[in-house]
């Protein structure tokens, strides 16, 4: 009630208004500064992590005699040649067995990974031997079809010889 | 006739939403962000199906790149000073403390031992300009598996990554991994980068 009166008061005699400077503060600068920072931070963060491959390699043996010979019907052999080449055949290099090439692509050797003559023998072991002139690509391209094509035994075999021979006789180069 | 008043609108809006959107980004940024490493040398990893993660620590990166040079990395600060220590001691060379100090902030490096020292005495503007002939890996100087060797006794819980560009011959990526198995590593990882896996089979 007094506060009224006193207000009455006031209002009569000369307009004593405190000053009201306005709340809005110009943010513009703030706003700069944020976006400036976000940019930073965007441009030096290493958004995703990279992707790994986990590849175990066999042990090496004590003793080679030890081994048990792979049957010719369970062995399959990729051979990664120079210039993105891949050849391929089934059983084993004594036997002379047609080489065949193929490519990276997925009507490639994926097609004949997930062929009856791999899927359906639980036994099958496939070899990969890259020669000299094969690039890290092509390993890892090698490994992924592996993995893609769920394919169990597998090892990285060094190149023989005989292989070599093999792809030089059938396919010429 | 009436005079046709033109509303002035105040042209000044509210920023404030934007400023809380723009805040809780840079918040994001910088608890998520961890900056990127300095590398020796860039690499173009080739790209694979594989979803597996790189765990965050206790990684040994060895990258090889198109001129078969070979780099050596290892994560932690603690774990680069023993490891120069031990690997000084085995090689007769001494370090001071401010080379130790550098040591342990590199990412990674790929000069041979008795050129560790100058590279470290460089400035760090100029070791990205030098030219590094990457790390011995012949059987007569195998200084890769004596750094693997002595980071694995430092640190026992390491996982070894191998970070290979495409074009690094199979050669040097063969013996890289024959060096692996000759010390006992028959397990490692593999870095490639990210391909959508095929859905047709």
């Amino acid at each position: 009630m007094a506060e009224i009166q006193e207000k009455a008061d006031s209002g009569k005699g000369g307009k004593k208004r405190a000053k009201r400077s306005s709340t809005k503060i110009d943010m513009t600068p703030l706003v700069d500064l944020a976006a400036l920072l976000i940019t930073f931070f965007m441009l030096t963060t290493t958004f995703n992590k990279p992707q790994t491959m986990e590849i175990n390699m066999p042990v090496k043996p004590d003793n080679e005699e030890e081994q048990i010979a792979l049957k010719a019907s369970n062995a399959m052999t990729i051979i990664l040649g120079a210039d993105d080449k891949i050849y391929y055949y089934f059983g084993l290099a004594e036997d002379n067995p047609e080489v065949i090439e193929s490519s990276y692509a997925a009507g490639g050797i994926r097609k004949v990974l997930t062929s009856p003559q791999v899927k359906s023998n639980d036994k099958m072991t496939v070899m990969v031997k890259p020669m000299e002139g094969s690039r890290y690509k092509n390993m890892v391209d090698i490994l992924d079809e592996l993995k893609i094509t769920d394919t169990k035994k597998f090892a990285m075999v060094e190149i023989a010889d005989s292989d070599k021979k093999l792809v030089q006789e059938q396919i010429g180069n | 006739m009436p005079k046709v008043k033109v509303k002035r609108k105040n042209p000044s809006l509210d920023m404030t939403p934007m400023v809380d959107l723009f805040f809780l980004l840079v918040t994001f940024f910088m608890l998520t962000a961890t900056a990127r490493p300095d590398e020796a040398v860039i690499v173009d990893t080739p790209s694979s199906a594989s979803e597996i993660k790189i765990p965050d620590t206790n990684v040994i990166t060895i990258t090889i790149d198109n001129d078969s040079r070979v780099f050596f990395g290892v994560d932690g600060q603690q774990t680069k000073e023993a490891l120069l220590d031990k690997m000084a001691g085995k090689y007769g060379v001494g370090f001071t403390e401010e080379e130790r100090k550098t040591f342990s902030l590199l990412s990674n490096f790929g000069v041979p031992m008795s050129q560790l020292k100058s590279l470290l005495a460089m400035e760090s503007s100029a070791r990205k300009e030098v030219n590094q002939p990457g790390i011995p890996i012949d059987s007569a100087r195998n200084e890769l598996g004596d750094w693997i060797l002595q980071t694995r006794l430092t640190n026992p819980k390491v996982v070894i990554a191998i970070k290979g560009d495409q074009d690094a011959d199979y050669p040097t990526v063969k013996r890289v991994i024959d060096i692996l198995q000759d010390r006992k590593v028959n397990r490692f990882n593999l870095i490639t980068d990210m391909e959508a896996k095929p859905t047709n089979l």
